[in-house]
């Protein structure tokens, strides 16, 4: 679903409430709320925060300090690519300081900022477990390992590239 | 299973094979064996990344490897007799198990990792899997807490606590209700081994978890899986399922009439819920804020219930345990470091991946005889072990054999095993620097001396990198190493000078530039 669907007020209100629905009476309920908010919308909205925190009974700077503790939710809409670049030590020993540098230069962005199409929001990330294939740049599930400028400029033109919608001509 | 006479052909998904374009070389295959009596198995991985992606061929003679195979390489391959095992073609590797690197390693915990199909039930049973369990409904609660304390397992995670000592303590608490909580926050940089054991095995950590609960009478588990490891994820997902419908799980396993439950709960990149009193903050869904200790989790964890948090590898470590005794794991190791260790050899080297060997091995052999020295080919200048917290160890330390007491006495740390290692183009001033950064960046701010210390570091190791008031901005930075190593609550700020110090002392002419 990109952003601008989700702006749809009432798919984002029954989307946050079908999420907190599914979870609300597990122990410890907020953070898979919060995931799967994230996933389906792109982020944390407002009206998700104080839905949560009406719901499970907390303060909505309860919920809010949650949501802004840790590094993965935004509360802000995001590009429909989220490109993760690892910055730890092992990264470091084999380039990875000229691969960020590259990036943020290639995008023309700093860490957490998207692209003005909205395509491709640039982060940091502090280890992705691929340490023997460093450097490692991540983008959701896909995983790139032994990045370099070029396969990064690759990597950069394959989410970049949309394929064309073309009708059979036979339909015409 | 598939029938008998096709062949077997093993690609992996782990996550750095994957990385490497395992997923496009297996598309190649199953194009390229179209129509061939051929099984393709997605199996874990042997963790020799270099290899990666490795394809696997399963003859009367055992498998036969061949990698790094680029999806350009598999029509060749297949021509050059690939399904028979032939060792012609350029990329063979010969028998992977004759390959020095894995056949000089002691693979314990790791046994199956590669070698069977991660969520095959059959296969793991195949391969001595459950054996552990069915022994250990047939001990007491107390036997089983006695057979992991002989067999003196202590912590893989890094604190290096003995296992069954914790568990005692669980076991002898009275609740309601107790918890089995796994710490899969792998956060440390240069470790991947919890990675590739729930990837490659996520039955013998389901296992070790079951195992836990009979033994301290806890019926629920969780694992806390970092949200950087989807397909870990994915993997524990599929295996929590078959073991349920397979009766491993739920609420009679195996029909003993005992109750284990378990799910995984996600991380959201926070390094600190690694720390395991944030860990069970964030699984009741707070800030991942560090908790003083008394009370220790053991007595008061999580939701308020005495609980044992342990480590993907050590839990994994107690189906071995249980299924061969305490004798036979206590027989690998040295003085208190008992059993074997996966190290992970990651940064700049030659041959990264995992060694699981005894303790004991030199840190000069994990560098050289298994990493084959530097990948850029320049000269190793620092290792750091142990992760961001571990210390940065000069080459005149190298000799150190790798256990936790020998570390320990050189100021260094053992930690969850990583070894990352920098050839000479490093420079220790900027990554001390990064060392107080990351924690400004990770600190829960819980206390003082992490929340602000770290911050303060980085500023004094920009004057003292900017050449300002140098001599007395180091004596700064030493006396601020201190504070945070006494007066933080917790590893972050307590450790965080440990890399910072360590640099500076034995690499201090990169701060006089």
């Amino acid at each position: 679903m990109n952003n601008s669907q989700a702006r749809n007020q009432d798919i984002v209100v029954s989307a946050i409430a079908a999420h907190i629905e599914k979870h609300k009476n597990r122990p410890g309920p907020l953070l898979p709320i919060l995931h799967d908010i994230q996933n389906d919308l792109g982020y944390i909205p407002d009206e998700a925060i104080s839905e949560i925190a009406s719901q499970l009974s907390l303060s909505r700077a309860e919920v809010h300090g949650v949501v802004s503790f840790y590094h993965h939710f935004s509360t802000k809409p995001r590009g429909r690519h989220i490109v993760e670049v690892c910055c730890a030590e092992s990264c470091q020993a084999v380039g990875g300081r000229n691969l960020e540098k590259y990036a943020k230069e290639k995008l023309g962005l700093d860490w957490y900022q998207t692209t003005r199409d909205g395509e491709i929001t640039l982060e940091p990330v502090y280890c992705l477990g691929n340490c023997a294939c460093s450097p490692s740049v991540r983008v959701g599930k896909e995983m790139l390992g032994r990045v370099d400028n070029e396969s990064f400029d690759e990597l950069i033109d394959e989410l970049t590239t949309v394929p064309l919608d073309i009708a059979p001509l036979e339909g015409r | 299973m598939s029938a008998e006479n096709t062949t077997r052909v093993y690609i992996s998904r782990d996550s750095s094979a994957l990385s490497m374009g395992a997923e496009k070389v297996a598309s190649a295959l199953k194009q390229g064996l179209n129509g061939q009596n051929v099984t393709i198995i997605r199996n874990g991985s042997r963790a020799l990344y270099w290899l990666e992606p490795m394809i696997e061929v399963e003859t009367p003679a055992g498998r036969v490897a061949y990698g790094p195979v680029k999806a350009k390489d598999v029509a060749g391959l297949i021509e050059q007799g690939l399904l028979e095992g032939n060792q012609d073609h350029p990329l063979c590797l010969g028998l992977t198990e004759e390959i020095p690197y894995l056949k000089k390693q002691q693979r314990l915990t790791f046994a199956r990792a590669g070698i069977i199909d991660p969520v095959s039930l059959d296969d793991y049973r195949a391969t001595e899997g459950y054996k552990g369990l069915e022994k250990a409904l047939q001990m007491s609660a107390q036997a089983i807490v006695d057979e992991v304390k002989e067999s003196g397992l202590r912590g893989r995670g890094g604190a290096a606590f003995p296992t069954g000592i914790k568990w005692q303590t669980v076991l002898g608490a009275e609740a309601e209700q107790k918890y089995i909580v796994c710490n899969a926050d792998e956060g440390d940089s240069g470790t991947f081994a919890d990675r590739l054991q729930m990837e490659a095995d996520p039955f013998g950590l389901i296992e070790g978890m079951t195992i836990a609960g009979l033994a301290v009478g806890a019926t629920q588990g969780y694992i806390y899986l970092r949200e950087e490891y989807p397909h870990a994820h994915e993997i524990l997902d599929e295996a929590i399922a078959i073991a349920e419908k397979n009766g491993y799980l739920g609420d009679n396993i195996l029909q003993s009439g005992k109750a284990f439950h378990l799910e995984v709960r996600l991380g959201a990149k926070a390094y600190i819920c690694g720390e395991e009193t944030a860990l069970l903050e964030s699984l009741e869904g707070k800030r991942g804020m560090v908790r003083p200790k008394p009370p220790i989790p053991a007595l008061v964890g999580l939701f308020g219930q005495p609980t044992v948090v342990n480590n993907v590898i050590s839990l994994s470590s107690v189906s071995i345990i249980l299924a061969k005794g305490a004798d036979y794991y206590k027989d690998f190791g040295m003085g208190r470091s008992r059993g074997t260790m996966p190290f992970q050899l990651a940064g700049n080297l030659k041959y990264a991946g995992l060694v699981e060997t005894a303790f004991g091995v030199t840190l000069k052999e994990l560098l050289y005889d298994f990493g084959g020295g530097s990948l850029t080919g320049r000269p190793l200048r620092a290792v750091q072990a142990g992760g961001p917290l571990g210390t940065y160890l000069p080459e005149s330390q190298w000799d150190v054999a790798m256990d936790y007491e020998e570390m320990a006495a050189l100021g260094a740390v053992l930690g969850h095993g990583g070894v990352v290692a920098f050839d000479d183009t490093v420079d220790m001033s900027e990554q001390a620097r990064f060392s107080m950064d990351f924690c400004v960046v990770e600190s829960c701010g819980k206390c003082t001396p992490c929340r602000i210390g770290s911050t303060r570091g980085v500023e004094v190791i920009d004057k003292i990198r900017a050449n300002q008031d140098r001599d007395n901005n180091i004596e700064l930075l030493e006396q601020l190493c201190e504070t945070m190593v006494d007066g933080s609550l917790c590893a972050m700020g307590g450790m965080t000078p440990f890399p910072v110090q360590s640099a500076l002392k034995h690499f201090s002419e990169d701060f006089a530039k």
